[in-house]
């Protein structure tokens, strides 16, 4: 049994959720844009996931095994509802540039990975904190790729203009490919192989060796 | 924990009627408290929109240079309804419940357009649209703002059109919902894009709806110039649907009817 400081900190960088497991990266991908809609969107991400597992543990002992996953996914549904209609209430503009995205956390892997695979076995405070740390994990990484996409691509950060773009009379000309989903993939990926050659451990055993080139020759 | 038999089907009817009974409560608990919240934000928001398309507001602020505030500064309009089919004003509606968009859909208010009439890609036009006009202390219309929406590249552009008081010459545009490529078609958002629109003459000399999105618009002070802005380098497809959109909306088939009984002061 993991101690709760460990529960609560390893996922962020020794066992991420997106860098190591590379589960949730479609909102990751998505929302990255600016560091506003990603806070948003991480604040919603830990909420749900704490909640899930601390509900989904809660039930553990009376849930059916056969009817389980399904629980599971109406408890995440209603959570994930519920945090939309608070977002839409209280951040209108977020909301709207986050769209969809809110409410496909509910399929988002890590949720109902947590869920299943720590809630399911676990007791209510740990897997609540299993919850967080995993939402924090996710949130690091995409704050980092927020960091990144929103000053380069429209020269703003959290909305405070950095660098003078060219439409307002400035010099900075934005970086396009900030502005679209492809530019989120390289940054994790780079951020993956740098977070691996920190920490060894998390490169994954060779599978299968390539062979060397084999001349027509040899094959016959 | 007393061992009871997890799965036998009393179990699971129970789980599963309770646990939905507990989250149904909750989701509509939660939509019903905050529908009153939600609902004061769409009007604020649809307000901004019209206001920046007017150029009252500046895009992303909430105040205007002297202070006032969105809906001070929404006050100015007459909001009303107008049947598009002969430009009267419908007085049974009001115009505070009237969702345009809705009725687009609703088979009773609206009819669905032929290929050759549907040149923005709408499927189906409603029968009445909303206007919002400011006069000015005489009571002479000053501004006419107009929805406005039509196909891009990726979908459908949403906006506001802004008209002086002549009722030929543009004031601004504005759109706030479009999902075109940012940076290319996503420049219908570029301040200095819009900039064009200011002053720009939306119909031609026999009152047909004359916007056109060119290449190199033609020299300075010639009379094909006042009806053309650049179009959005890159975007060929974004560009033709803004210029079909506005055509449309500005045709008899949009706000057409209406504004020329408006010129004639009939309206």
């Amino acid at each position: 049994m993991s101690s709760p400081k460990e529960v609560l900190f390893s996922p962020i960088f020794d066992n991420n959720p997106i860098a190591l497991q590379v589960l949730g990266i479609c909102s990751a991908l998505a929302v990255t844009v600016s560091m506003v809609n990603t806070l948003v969107m991480c604040a919603a991400v830990i909420f749900v996931c704490a909640f899930s597992n601390l509900f989904v543990s809660l039930l553990r002992h009376v849930m059916p095994s056969s009817i389980r996953i399904i629980i599971q996914m109406t408890i995440i549904a209603s959570l994930v509802i519920l945090v939309d209609q608070i977002i839409q209430a209280y951040a209108y503009e977020v909301s709207q540039r986050l769209s969809v995205f809110v409410g496909l956390i509910i399929t988002n892997c890590i949720v109902l990975g947590r869920a299943e695979g720590f809630a399911l076995q676990n007791g209510p405070y740990i897997s609540f904190l299993d919850g967080i740390g995993n939402g924090l994990g996710y949130s690091i990484l995409l704050l980092l790729v927020a960091l990144i996409r929103e000053p380069l691509g429209a020269g703003t950060l959290m909305g405070y203009t950095l660098f003078q773009s060219v439409n307002d009379g400035g010099w900075y000309i934005g970086n396009g490919l900030m502005l679209l989903a492809p530019s989120a993939f390289f940054i994790i990926g780079l951020t993956i192989w740098a977070l691996r050659a920190w920490k060894p451990a998390q490169v994954e055993p060779v599978e299968y060796e390539i062979a060397e080139n084999v001349q027509y020759k040899e094959a016959i | 924990m007393p061992q009871r038999n997890r799965d036998s089907i009393a179990n699971i009817l129970i789980v599963a009627v309770s646990v939905c009974l507990v989250a149904s409560i909750l989701v509509s608990v939660a939509a019903v408290a905050l529908k009153p919240a939600q609902e004061a934000n769409r009007l604020q928001n649809q307000r901004q929109n019209i206001l920046v398309a007017a150029g009252l507001l500046a895009p992303g602020q909430r105040t205007n240079a002297e202070g006032l505030g969105i809906n001070e500064l929404f006050d100015q309009f007459d909001v009303r309804v107008v049947d598009l089919r002969n430009g009267q004003y419908v007085q049974d509606m009001d115009p505070e419940e009237f969702d345009q968009l809705r009725s687009a859909r609703d088979p009773n208010r609206s009819r669905s357009l032929s290929g050759n009439e549907d040149i923005a890609t709408l499927r189906r036009l409603e029968n009445f649209g909303i206007v919002y006009l400011m006069r000015d202390g005489a009571g002479n219309v000053e501004k006419t703002v107009l929805p406005v929406r039509g196909m891009g590249l990726w979908g459908t552009l949403f906006g506001y059109l802004a008209i002086e008081g002549d009722l030929v010459t543009a004031e601004g545009i504005a759109f706030y919902r479009h999902q075109e490529t940012p940076g290319l078609g996503g420049e219908v958002d570029n301040p200095r894009w819009r900039a064009q629109w200011e002053g720009l003459r939306l119909f031609d000399e026999q009152g047909r709806p004359a916007v056109e999105l060119v290449k190199s618009r033609a020299p300075e002070g010639s009379d094909a110039r006042r009806h053309q802005v650049d179009m959005l380098a890159g975007a060929t497809l974004t560009s033709r649907g803004v210029e079909n959109l506005v055509n449309f909306w500005l045709s008899d088939l949009g706000y057409g009817a209406y504004l020329e009984k408006l010129r004639q002061g009939e309206a």
